[in-house]
């Protein structure tokens, strides 16, 4: 199991956008992908319940993978964050 | 034979069968059945034709409707793929005997009550979406036929409570004929939308979808604003051939499309189109305009249920510039107040709204929306030819304020390293006094348009909503003409150039006086493009300035206009 923390940079916080491609991204691997924020877990996999977690700008958020692939994905949902300027 | 009186928001005559566009409701009870691995099938089979459709919708909206906001539809699809949807509603249909209806309403239903408790405005709308997508696979699952505007076979004619631009996005262009909404105005973006697609339209009928109902053959007259419902043959017959008789002037004077805007002597106009949204820009092209004469943004800020941010700002511009290809584009920054308001915003309700807090005096005091506009703006500027204006200039100081802010924003652009191109600013005259201070002005703008719908109501001092003073709404009234020509003459004496960005550009009478003045640009929306080139083409400027004069000093309106038609319609 992997946990890393993040914190969410997009002025915009994880909405519909960032969320689509937050979602798409964890569905590629099959390991069990949560996202966590202030004591709520969500399945990252899950297009609604990472929108109701409402993570605004500046929300530590944490993303646990475990599974075959998790280092993998823990990188590529890692570089996606940066690189769409959501989170660091 | 029944009939509705409406406002005529788009000309033209449609002829076709009703299509009602509203929200799918659908009424979901709870149900015990008996086989659930046969309610589980049933399920994933509504599943998959519910993500066919969407991806059918999704298809259409980013190819045929070009619309921005396709992107939107990866998340409507990905709710049908959300596991936090499937598994739970499977588990219900087995463990509860559930109706899969049901235990997907149950599932929707708790999201999107997580998501109204945001205090995010923009998460609160996503609600919506969610009970969208629920409600076009319960309609599947309960057999409803879902009516989709966007792949309607046949002609339609859309009946609607209003028509913002997302819903214009699902509307295939090629099968829509005519629309006809409950509210709305002349001024509405339903009306905006008609024009840019330039399909005849009629607003404001309050009782249409009451009384129309899907099937109806419909004849929608953009002239009058009269929509007949179900009329007799021979009232088709009659409309069918004033239809023909459109279409065919129409075509006829397609071809100038390709064409200058050229007078008989051989001094050269520009017509250019009036925009409210990126998609509008489309139609401006198609009909040959020279540009972009007035992109109000308003509608940007009016259709979100809170400030778009820069880079969403940014976009648009961005597309717009880039879809005209280096033909000027003017985007008057934010004019809310008037009529227009920003419900999000909250401010405070005002005695006289259009002698209120409106235009560049509401952005000189929120200084931060004028700013994130201006930003955005400056950094579309590399995309294109662009050009910014502000409303309502009353006093120099305004627009000097307003020039300092785009200085600043321009510098800090620059320190972060980003490109801008070559911007002019200019400013809207739309107050008497700026009118007949212009010399001022002139000086120090860098182009002038005038907005006479505002001009008319503020020097006439008359609402035009108002039906008691409308009589006073003279576009060829003296006064109005008068100082017309005094800013043309003190913007050329200091080699600017004047727009006029209001429906007198478009008006066939107001046309002569404007081109025998010297007016440089003519901004009227798309659909007029091709018939204000033809008219101006028709007319010889150095002819018509001679009589300029003369016209001016006729004591009122009735006698501009008889005067008008006597020296040029008679030739034409």
């Amino acid at each position: 199991m992997i946990e890393k923390k993040f914190i969410v940079t997009s002025p915009t916080g994880i909405h519909a956008r960032p969320a689509t491609q937050l979602v798409q991204t964890a569905s590629r691997f099959t390991s069990d992908i949560q996202l966590e924020y202030k004591e709520r877990k969500v399945n990252l996999k899950s297009i609604m319940g990472v929108m109701a977690l409402a993570a605004g700008k500046g929300a530590e958020i944490t993303i646990i993978v475990d599974g075959n692939d998790e280092e993998a994905a823990i990188d590529q949902l890692a570089t996606m964050l940066k690189e769409e300027g959501l989170a660091e | 034979m029944a009939f509705l009186q409406g406002i005529p928001a788009s000309e033209g005559i449609a002829i076709a069968k009703a299509f009602r566009f509203e929200p799918i409701d659908v009424k979901i009870e709870c149900e015990k059945v008996e086989n659930s691995t046969k309610e589980v099938n049933s399920f994933f089979e509504a599943l998959e034709k519910t993500v066919d459709e969407l991806k059918q919708i999704k298809e259409h909206a980013s190819t045929e409707a070009g619309i921005e906001n396709a992107t939107i539809f990866d998340a409507h699809l990905l709710v049908l793929r959300d596991p936090e949807l499937i598994e739970p509603v499977v588990d219900r249909i087995i463990k509860k005997q559930y109706n899969a209806e049901f235990a997907v309403k149950e599932i929707t239903d708790h999201y999107i009550h997580l998501l109204l408790q945001t205090e995010n405005e923009y998460l609160k709308e996503r609600a919506a979406d969610i009970k969208d997508v629920a409600n076009r696979l319960q309609a599947h699952l309960l057999g409803i036929p879902v009516l989709n505007p966007a792949m309607v076979a046949e002609n339609v004619i859309i009946v609607s409570e209003d028509l913002s631009p997302s819903d214009a996005a699902l509307l295939n262009p090629s099968k829509v004929r005519g629309a006809v909404t409950n509210v709305g105005g002349k001024t509405s973006h339903a009306a905006f939308i008609a024009q840019s697609l330039n399909i005849p339209s009629v607003v404001g009928t309050k009782t249409a979808l009451g009384d129309i109902e899907n099937g109806d053959v419909l004849v929608v007259d953009g002239y009058t604003g009269i929509v007949h419902i179900n009329p007799t043959p021979e009232l088709i017959e009659e409309y069918e051939k004033k239809q023909e008789q459109t279409l065919r002037d129409l075509s006829e004077l397609s071809w100038l499309a390709k064409e200058k805007t050229i007078s008989l002597d051989k001094q050269y106009f520009s017509v250019v189109g009036n925009i409210g949204s990126m998609e509008e820009a489309k139609g401006v092209i198609e009909h040959g305009g020279e540009g972009i004469g007035l992109f109000r943004t308003e509608f940007l800020f009016m259709e979100k249920k809170q400030l778009p941010t820069e880079e969403e700002q940014f976009q648009v511009y961005k597309s717009v510039l880039e879809s005209l290809e280096g033909k000027p584009v003017v985007v008057r920054t934010i004019d809310i107040g008037g009529d227009k308001e920003l419900p999000y915003l909250k401010l405070s309700k005002e005695m006289n709204p259009f002698l209120g807090l409106r235009g560049i005096r509401f952005c000189l005091g929120e200084q931060s929306i004028l700013r994130t506009q201006l930003r955005a703006l400056i950094r579309a500027s590399a995309f294109g030819t662009l050009k910014i204006m502000f409303p309502m200039v009353a006093v120099i100081e305004e627009f000097r304020q307003g020039k300092l802010m785009f200085k600043e924003e321009c510098e800090k652009l620059k320190e972060e390293g980003v490109e801008i191109g070559h911007i002019e600013l200019g400013m809207m005259v739309e107050i008497p006094a700026t009118a007949l201070m212009i010399e001022a002005f002139a000086k120090e703008v860098d182009f002038i348009s005038i907005g006479t719908n505002d001009l008319i109501q503020y020097t006439l001092a008359a609402d035009r909503s108002n039906e008691q003073v409308s009589y006073l709404y003279q576009p060829y009234h003296p006064a109005i003409l008068r100082l017309i020509k005094n800013v043309i003459d003190a913007a050329h004496k200091e080699g600017k150039s004047v727009s006029i960005c209001g429906d007198m550009a478009g008006n066939e009478v107001a046309i002569p006086l404007l081109v025998g003045m010297g007016l440089d640009e003519f901004s009227v929306h798309s659909a007029a493009i091709i018939k204000t080139r033809a008219h101006i083409r028709k007319l010889n400027k150095s002819e018509i300035e001679k009589k300029i004069d003369m016209l001016l000093n006729l004591p009122n309106a009735v006698e501009i206009e008889e005067a008008l038609e006597n020296f040029f319609y008679k030739k034409l």
